[in-house]
């Protein structure tokens, strides 16, 4: 019998320290029946890439609120490629404005960029058809 | 598949991480893989840390992870938090302590959910160990769930076990009831900054001395792990058990009902699903329990009647032949 799950990374970069909302989206997917890893503040990328690497995961979630994530993404979504991992879905959290987000699609470095306001069930709606798909 | 055992056996850390997945999601290839391991195992030392949660148990895996990397070991760690029974997620929050040696090369980090096994461990917690003993770690630590007082598969697990305490944990009646304050070869009193840790340490201490037996008297240490107060003498003491062990022959004779209880397990599962592939191919077990819940016949002279339909004692007689 074959039991997969979707186990997913759920990661806050950089030096913002504020995870509130990042704990919220964990704990939405816990009940959207995922695997989340949560990894706690202040990650480098270089950490977040080899902890999906050694976690296995299927999706990473980043959370951002700095302001730094033309830097983060792109440089978490390097490495993942560079780990072999270049086909983890990656998604977006936080304030991110909305040419920003455009951007980080349309260049490749992220999968889906979710903003405030979004409801919970949009986002783990979105991981499970992506991953399961 | 082959070509996962081969790349892990040259040191490949994702190819570590895959096969992990392979066996916790009980791919029909896992014992394939398995089997494949298995000569490359048996040289990892499997040390396992239990307790209540939010007892400190990461912290302290994460102290004594830098003072086995500074003895030159490498390790591999696999930190349980439990599945949610509702809706089988689970948050898997035990790395946010040891997330120093992330980058660490030889130390690898395996957080699982429990996904319905109860006593502490996840369902595939020793298969994992196997992998990461293949993978050339020279310890294994094992992080359980936050357990009570009777989640304890961790001591058929593990070498040596360590029994994370925090003060003030009730009265000293506490300290004889049976169940985790059984199998601890090692006690860590943890946060012991607060007060009433000095009766904790007492209280545990007393109850040890109580015990006849004195081949191996498991030492009580206080610890903060906030820091980094004791961990020094909780490595020294977790040594010291596996020198024991080494030495009185003791760690051979665990290992010896380990492994009979694994080739038990194995025969039975063999059995087991020999004889459900046949049952679901021959009989229709619906009309079965229609019949046994109307009460036209009783769950036990059907269960013999199944095996008889195919032919299970018939194929014994053969082979006794």
């Amino acid at each position: 019998m074959n039991s997969k799950k979707v186990r997913i990374l759920v990661a806050k970069p950089g030096l913002d320290g504020h995870d509130r909302g990042a704990r919220v989206v964990a704990r939405a997917l816990r009940d959207a029946g995922f695997e989340v890893i949560y990894t706690g503040l202040h990650q480098t990328p270089e950490q977040i890439a080899e902890t999906a690497l050694q976690e296995d995961v299927d999706a990473v979630g980043l959370s951002i609120l700095s302001g730094a994530h033309m830097t983060l993404v792109p440089r978490v979504k390097k490495l993942l490629r560079d780990n072999g991992m270049g086909d983890v879905l990656m998604v977006v959290g936080g304030i991110i404005p909305e040419d920003d987000g455009r951007e980080l699609i349309n260049n490749g470095h992220a999968d889906q960029v979710f903003t405030p306001g979004e409801p919970l069930d949009n986002i783990t709606d979105y991981i499970g058809s992506k991953i399961r798909s | 598949m082959q070509q996962l055992v081969t790349e892990l056996l040259q040191g490949n850390r994702r190819a570590a991480a895959r096969l992990i997945s392979l066996v916790e999601n009980d791919d029909p290839q896992k014992r394939e893989l398995l089997k494949d391991l298995y000569p490359h195992t048996g040289n990892a030392y499997v040390i396992g840390v239990t307790g209540a949660p939010g007892s400190g148990k990461s912290s302290l895996v994460d102290w004594l992870l830098k003072l086995m990397r500074k003895d030159g070991l490498k390790v591999g760690v696999i930190a349980v938090d439990p599945t949610s029974p509702f809706s089988g997620g689970a948050i898997l929050g035990d790395r946010i302590r040891m997330q120093d040696h992330a980058l660490d090369q030889d130390i690898f980090i395996r957080s699982m959910g429990t996904r319905g096994s109860l006593g502490g461990l996840s369902r595939a917690t020793r298969e994992a160990i196997q992998v990461m003993d293949a993978f050339g770690k020279d310890i294994v630590l094992i992080e359980t769930v936050g357990v009570g007082q009777s989640e304890i598969d961790i001591v058929r697990t593990a070498d040596s076990t360590l029994v994370v305490l925090t003060p003030a944990g009730g009265d000293s009646v506490q300290t004889i009831k049976a169940g985790i304050m059984e199998i601890a070869d090692v006690f860590a009193v943890n946060k012991s900054d607060l007060p009433g840790s000095d009766r904790t340490v007492t209280e545990v201490n007393m109850m040890l001395d109580m015990k006849k037996s004195k081949e191996w008297r498991p030492p009580v240490i206080p610890t903060v792990s906030l820091i980094n107060e004791g961990i020094d003498q909780l490595w020294e003491a977790l040594q010291e058990h596996r020198r024991y062990m080494e030495e009185s022959g003791r760690l051979l004779d665990i290992r010896r009902e380990r492994v009979g209880r694994e080739l038990t397990e194995q025969v039975e599962y063999l059995v087991k699903s020999s004889i459900w592939n046949q049952v679901k191919e021959e009989i229709e077990l619906e009309s079965l329990v229609e019949k046994i819940v109307h009460r036209r016949q009783d769950p036990y002279s059907a269960a013999a009647d199944l095996l008889d339909k195919i032919n299970f004692y018939g194929q014994e007689a053969e082979e006794g032949d």
